[in-house]
């Protein structure tokens, strides 16, 4: 009985591997077949009807839920309200789109950087732009400059910072894959681990819960956390970028996708004419007077 | 006249274990040729290839899943000596008999029904969160140690329902045996019906705690930093999801050998009964 199942075993693991081998060394024609699927983009490919988008005649945006304010508001992107919702309507406008030709879908972080075809033509979310994660995905120009910020109760250890050194000594925690996560380990270097959350509102549970110290996030969304969402925390304070190398924000892309040229062209007009300020105003404008954190 | 050598029916016991082989062989080239197939010529395998199975990706990953593992092991361990503890308690509190201890019966029954109805990932953050939130004095608000608890309170539920099994499955002419011997109703379920009652329940047992040292991923969710958690981070910091992969691995060398030992449990037990040495 037994000789005979090893028997059985080892023809199959015989035949197994020869299936595998053969496969291993087809692969390498198979690579050469999907190279160059993008088709040439250009100010003339910039005209609506030519624009490479997942819906003909629609311009598919993506976005998590909920969506937060200040960059959403009511938990609705498709209202225009809000910093983001408006830059999306902004930029769907320029590149001549009626706001009813705008979809919004629902495009949590990890299938926004998942490899892969995208069911949105850009996701607006918050999304930092990095070399890192320019690998995977496209990112437009940036339409947001932004800093990170760190929140904590008023009462508590975090209080009163006022340089890198004095939040050092405290637990810190931050949603996983943000920039304020990298902040955190490349730029405070706690003592202590970083706890690390799947989204904000597990770090807001966190902080709420007093089991970190304090939070990392980007400024307005800190400016948010402190004064609506978790009664006695304040914006301990900000950390400024370096002026030459500033973090942003900007629209990701599936990787290669040509939609993106048109879009910066967009984006560059917004900037030019200085509706994306005005917007920045609009939505923003509460979040510039926050304590500085210097490196001392 | 019989010819010497090999009988017929060795022969013919030869020729359709040799078929078998063949058919066996056939199949599997069929079977796992085709799934090979089906994946390599997808169109999307190179891209898969290079963000699920990059070897400098699992090499780098492993230096970060691999220590955060130890915190996964530290979460199960902890829960499983608790659960060993607190799981056959309570199949007892519901198996007793005396009417004395009908309110220990009703709360056992509630406390199996309402922990085993909620689901993990919501008790873990009920309790993570919630718990740490009511600002007790003098109650940590540690999320391992809160994790923990929720995947305690609700795993003694399931084992508890099994050790229950494992006690109504031993005859009842064996409490009869054991009373009429002298022992007291609590000697004869702790001397004569719980370590039989143990042992039959070993398998399921076992196979609880498997599934029980996957979930402790589930604690992540509060901020520890653990395996999955680890892989994630790793994964959202270079955009390739081999980190999960790798994780997967330590999962597996770790789940299947002990996935074997609950097989080979069974099928020494099944042996034992089917040869009348019951255990």
């Amino acid at each position: 009985m037994s000789v005979r199942m090893w028997r059985t075993m080892g023809a199959m693991a015989v035949v197994s591997g020869l299936v595998i081998t053969g496969c291993g060394s087809s692969d390498g024609s198979s690579s050469t077949t999907t190279e160059g699927t993008g088709t040439t983009a250009g100010g003339a490919a910039c005209a609506k009807d030519s624009l490479n988008l997942v819906t003909e005649g629609t311009l598919t945006i993506g976005t998590d839920t909920p969506a937060f304010p200040p960059w959403f508001v009511d938990d609705d992107p498709s209202n225009g309200k809000g910093f983001e919702s408006a830059v999306a309507y902004a930029v769907a406008d320029e590149m001549g789109f009626d706001a009813a030709d705008v979809t919004w879908t629902v495009a949590p972080f990890t299938n926004v950087i998942a490899p892969g075809a995208k069911d949105f033509d850009f996701d607006i979310n918050q999304v930092s732009i990095s070399d890192e994660r320019d690998q995977a995905v496209d990112f437009s120009s940036g339409y947001y400059d932004v800093n990170q910020a760190i929140v904590g109760f008023t009462d508590s250890a975090a209080a009163g910072a006022t340089t890198i050194a004095d939040l050092q000594g405290l637990k810190l925690g931050a949603q996983v894959g943000t920039t304020s996560l990298d902040f955190i380990n490349e730029v405070i270097a706690p003592d202590s681990e970083p706890l690390v959350y799947n989204d904000n509102s597990a770090a807001k549970a966190a902080l709420d819960a007093k089991q970190v110290d304090a939070i990392v996030l980007d400024l307005p969304t800190a400016f948010y956390v402190s004064a609506v969402e978790i009664e006695g925390t304040a914006v301990i304070g900000q950390f400024e970028a370096p002026a030459e190398s500033p973090e942003q924000f900007g629209l990701v892309f599936e990787e290669g996708n040509p939609l993106r040229d048109c879009v910066n062209e967009a984006i560059a007009r917004l900037t030019d004419s200085g509706t994306l300020a005005d917007i920045e105003q609009e939505w923003l404008s509460d979040v510039v007077d926050a304590p500085v954190i210097g490196a001392g | 006249m019989r010819p010497a050598g090999p009988s017929r029916r060795a022969l013919a016991e030869r020729a359709q274990r040799r078929r078998s082989a063949l058919i066996a062989g056939v199949s599997s080239v069929v079977v796992f040729g085709a799934a090979a197939a089906l994946v390599v010529q997808a169109p999307g395998w190179d891209e898969v290839r290079a963000a699920f199975f990059s070897g400098s990706d699992l090499r780098a990953s492993m230096r970060d899943v691999l220590p955060a593992f130890t915190t996964n092991v530290k979460i199960f361990l902890v829960a499983e000596v608790l659960i060993l503890l607190l799981a056959p308690a309570l199949a007892v509190a519901r198996s007793s008999r005396s009417p004395l201890l009908f309110p220990v019966r009703v709360l056992a029954a509630v406390y199996v029904d309402v922990l085993r109805g909620i689901p993990i990932i919501l008790l873990i953050f009920l309790l993570g969160f919630g718990v740490p939130a009511l600002r007790l004095q003098g109650v940590t608000n540690d999320p391992l140690v809160w994790g923990t608890v929720a995947l305690v309170l609700s795993y003694s539920a399931y084992v508890s329902e099994v050790v229950r099994a494992g006690i109504d499955s031993v005859h009842e002419s064996q409490r009869a045996a054991a009373r009429s011997l002298g022992l007291s109703s609590a000697q004869t379920m702790r001397f004569v019906v719980l370590p039989q009652a143990v042992r039959r329940v070993l398998p399921p047992l076992l196979n609880d705690f498997i599934a029980l040292q996957k979930e402790s991923a589930l604690v992540s969710i509060l901020g520890v930093r653990e395996i999955a958690r680890e892989a994630q981070i790793y994964t959202s910091r270079t955009f390739n999801f081999t980190s999960y992969v790798a994780a997967a691995l330590i999962f597996l060398a770790m789940t299947i050998p002990m996935t074997r030992f609950t097989d080979w449990l069974i099928a020494r037990q099944r042996s034992r009964v089917s040869t009348g040495r019951l255990a």
